[in-house]
């Protein structure tokens, strides 16, 4: 068969298959993420049918299906939004990144992996899916909780965070000294710092450059700027993801809100593709002897999550079941810490080959139990108990007053 | 009369407005950025959860805060004009150089001279409902008149008549 043919085949089946394994997710409710993993790893090096025209198309694809997450990530919030609560979201999100990339720098470092892969690691259990979360609590009704904006603010700082720590590791990937390591987060603070300033005061402006009322032009708009500021980014070391982020937190108003709706279709497809690409490019032959790894990994710090919302609700004055709901809607992990893996398969010197397959056991486990988890305040059983335990700690309830 | 509302910001999704009621009872609106509104109905017995989360489109939010607001009277007569024949609803707007202006709706007289009503006055985009008889008019008011067909034409050459002095 002819090369092209062969790609077109190949692909076709592939987003096909994926197609309806997207509908099975939903069928069960579950985040169809693990699937396309699954997918990519069964079909890729190693694994059941190995594809070979197309790894290409995949791999382009994929680097498209980060960019696409990344803005539609920065869409969703407004300058002023990742701003304004900052001063009291920090505490919250200190405690987040102490609890929860410590575990996963002190595992690659215990494995032998060296340094480079602990700081890779520790950003892939560090940060929680907004968008698993936000589609899970959405799914439980739950957005009207009063435990739910200190949910969003932890994940508002985990997203602003990666903005400082995806530039940190690109450079680090790169095999950058310590100096340029230094300069290129320092490019990458200057810039986020630059482009928040300018979207909080000149957002509008930027935004009414772009027409909200040509659905045409505001799609190639929108997708050749972020491609264009993503290419510009990755040229500078500072990482084509944070570009992207950078330009979706720059647009706002109703350019924003129909350039979501525009690129939602794209993203869907293209993080798909993403999410093929990470299981093509992982040998699943390298999983076993990771499994049981990553199950502890997963077991740890679901358990620090947990504890990051409880005390994160705590703070906000929610009282015990909000805490055990914020607790649990936090663990799942997703995209973003796919994304950093990726970064990390993708290097220039391969970090660590274990990394990948321990990366994708990982978010199969804590991307499927997480959602599942967050359910668990709302069954009696766990309400009993949650009773129950506070009848213990305080054996004299206080008489009702009428 | 004044009574509490918290606003809390949802990152990402949009803007929360809750209020405790008299009764102990919290009550929200979730207002997401894509125009979906959320009535939140939230557990007495865990104060933090919500019991209800009920999505309204933007029609039965306003249909919902007509009712729960004051210009109830306009839904309910809208309702009657198409149960009751031969009722009608118009809004006849005030004439310029008309005798009326900054003089009070009794004056007019219209209900003693026509049988029609009026019911609402549009003044600037705002909705002024059940406007008394000393409700004075100004240029470019718009009035809710209901009422038969002669009772609105009525109305409308009342409120076209000319000052005869000026």
């Amino acid at each position: 068969m002819h090369e092209t043919t062969t790609l077109l085949v190949e692909v076709g089946a592939l987003l096909l298959l994926l197609g309806l394994l997207g509908r099975l997710s939903r069928r069960f409710g579950v985040s169809p993420i693990p699937l396309y993993l699954l997918a990519g790893l069964a079909f890729g090096h190693g694994g059941l049918l190995p594809l070979n025209a197309s790894e290409e198309f995949f791999a382009v694809g994929a680097e498209i299906g980060v960019i696409l997450l990344l803005v539609m990530l920065g869409l969703e919030y407004s300058a002023n939004e990742l701003v304004g609560n900052l001063r009291s979201a920090a505490p919250a999100g200190l405690i987040d990144a102490a609890l929860n990339a410590l575990p996963g720098f002190a595992f690659a470092l215990l494995l032998g992996w060296g340094w480079v892969a602990a700081v890779v690691l520790a950003g892939v259990t560090w940060v929680s899916s907004s968008g698993v979360i936000a589609k899970v609590l959405g799914d439980l009704g739950r957005v009207g909780n009063r435990e739910t904006p200190v949910i969003l603010s932890v994940l508002v700082i985990e997203d602003l965070a990666m903005a400082l720590y995806l530039p940190l590791v690109t450079a680090l990937l790169a095999g950058v000294g310590l100096v340029k390591g230094g300069i290129a987060l320092a490019v990458a603070v200057l810039t986020v710092v630059v482009v928040l300033a300018v979207a909080i005061r000149y957002g509008h402006l930027i935004s009414s450059a772009l027409s909200a009322k040509d659905p045409e032009a505001l799609l190639l708009g929108v997708l050749g700027l972020t491609l264009l500021v993503a290419g510009a980014a990755a040229k500078l070391q500072v990482s084509a993801a944070v570009g992207a982020f950078l330009v979706g937190i720059a647009l706002s108003g109703p350019v924003a809100h129909h350039a979501t709706q525009l690129l939602s279709p794209l993203r869907d497809l293209f993080a798909a593709v993403f999410f093929v690409f990470f299981g093509l490019v992982t040998d699943p032959q390298d999983m076993p002897p990771v499994l049981l790894p990553a199950l502890a990994l997963a077991v740890v710090t679901m358990g620090t999550k947990l504890l990051t919302g409880y005390l994160a609700a705590r703070r906000a004055g929610i009282a015990e079941p909000g805490r055990w709901r914020a607790g649990f809607a936090l663990t799942p992990r997703g995209e973003f810490s796919i994304v950093i893996a990726g970064l990390a398969v993708a290097a220039v010197q391969p970090v660590e080959p274990r990394l990948a397959a321990l990366a994708t056991a990982y978010v199969l486990i804590t991307v499927v139990t997480g959602p599942m988890l967050a359910r668990l305040p709302d069954f009696p059983w766990f309400k009993r108990w949650l009773r129950r335990r506070s009848q213990v700690r305080r054996p004299e309830p206080v008489p009702a007053a009428d | 009369m004044r009574v509490r509302v918290e606003q809390t910001a949802l990152p990402g999704i949009g803007v929360r407005h809750d209020l405790v009621t008299e009764s102990g009872r919290r009550l929200g609106v979730v207002s997401h950025r894509n125009g979906r509104r959320d009535l939140v109905l939230y557990d007495p017995d865990d104060p933090d959860a919500c019991q209800a989360d009920i999505p309204l489109t933007d029609d039965e939010a306003e249909a919902l805060a007509d009712i729960l607001g004051a210009s109830l009277m306009l839904g309910q007569l809208s309702g009657l004009r198409e149960q009751a024949a031969g009722l009608l609803t118009e809004q006849i707007a005030i004439p310029a150089g008309t005798k009326y202006v900054n003089r009070q709706l009794g004056d007019t007289r219209a209900r003693t001279r026509t049988g029609a009503s009026i019911v609402a006055v549009l003044r600037d985009g705002e909705v002024i409902v059940s406007p008394d008889p000393t409700f004075r008019f100004a240029a470019g008011d718009v009035v809710v008149v209901v009422g038969t067909r002669q009772g609105l034409d009525g109305v409308s050459s009342i409120l076209a008549d000319t000052d005869p002095d000026g």
